[in-house]
């Protein structure tokens, strides 16, 4: 699991690689979230596109995830979804949870 | 009718570093038997599932207990057995994922993969003790 961060405008994107998985996986995206959100970021948008893997824990690490952002007062969005993560997200009712993008300019553009 | 079946049994200790082998022989299993590519990634994970569950709910990562995975592959489907030391579950009590208050929960989503992903799917509470995951994939439901 490999996790690259951008910022756009006031928007931090992360770029997510590899597998997120119980253990390694779904430490990094937290830890990285929990950095963020010190240095007071607000807006994070999770690029999926080369997640190649990800397990039940991975799923619950990006609900966890999410509910962390938006308690401290942030937002957390997905973008390019794999169809296998896509499919994790629609039968878990997860879609009408998370708001998903698969255009970097129009996540970005939401929000604002 | 004359069955053919091969048996592959492997016994790992409870330590989640044994993940990746078993998804690694899994991965070697359905591609023997030419699964397609999504219901192999979903047996995969299945079975990725089953034994994070023996290990970690099941065992409580105890290094001394072990989990039994067993394949079982015919002509026309894979079974999959995933047997744990631990005190077992009663199945239906586990909360449903899709209900609303349990919507944002972080975890309990394993079993529903599982069940949505392949044919057969049963829990067995063991005499000896533990629990049993016994799992089958149809090759004709590929």
């Amino acid at each position: 699991m490999k996790i690259e961060m951008r910022t756009v405008g006031d928007v931090r994107i992360l770029d997510c690689s590899g597998k997120i998985t119980l253990g390694e996986g779904t430490m990094a995206v937290r830890n990285t979230v929990r950095d963020i959100l010190k240095d007071n970021g607000k807006k994070i948008l999770l690029n999926l596109a080369n997640v190649n893997y990800i397990d039940s824990s991975g799923i619950g690490e990006l609900v966890s995830t999410y509910t962390t952002v938006t308690n401290n007062g942030g937002q957390l969005k997905l973008l390019n979804l794999t169809k296998k993560i896509n499919e994790l997200l629609q039968i878990t009712k997860l879609l009408t949870v998370f708001q998903v993008f698969d255009s970097e300019s129009a996540a970005i553009a939401s929000f604002s | 009718m004359i069955r053919l079946a091969n048996e592959i049994e492997v016994i790992i200790s409870s330590a989640l570093d044994n993940l990746d082998l078993i998804q690694t022989l899994t991965d070697c299993i359905t591609n023997f038997m030419s699964f397609d590519e999504d219901s192999a990634h979903w047996i995969g994970m299945s079975v990725r599932e089953s034994v994070t569950n023996a290990i970690q709910h099941g065992n409580k990562l105890d290094l001394s207990k072990t989990v039994d995975i067993r394949f079982e592959v015919m002509p026309d489907r894979l079974s999959i057995s995933v047997k744990d030391q631990g005190n077992g579950f009663k199945a239906d009590d586990i909360p449903n994922p899709l209900d609303a208050e349990n919507l944002l929960k972080p975890s309990g989503r394993g079993i529903f993969y599982i069940r949505t992903f392949m044919d057969e799917v049963e829990f067995r509470s063991l005499s000896q003790g533990g629990m049993e995951v016994y799992m089958v994939k149809k090759v004709s439901s590929n």
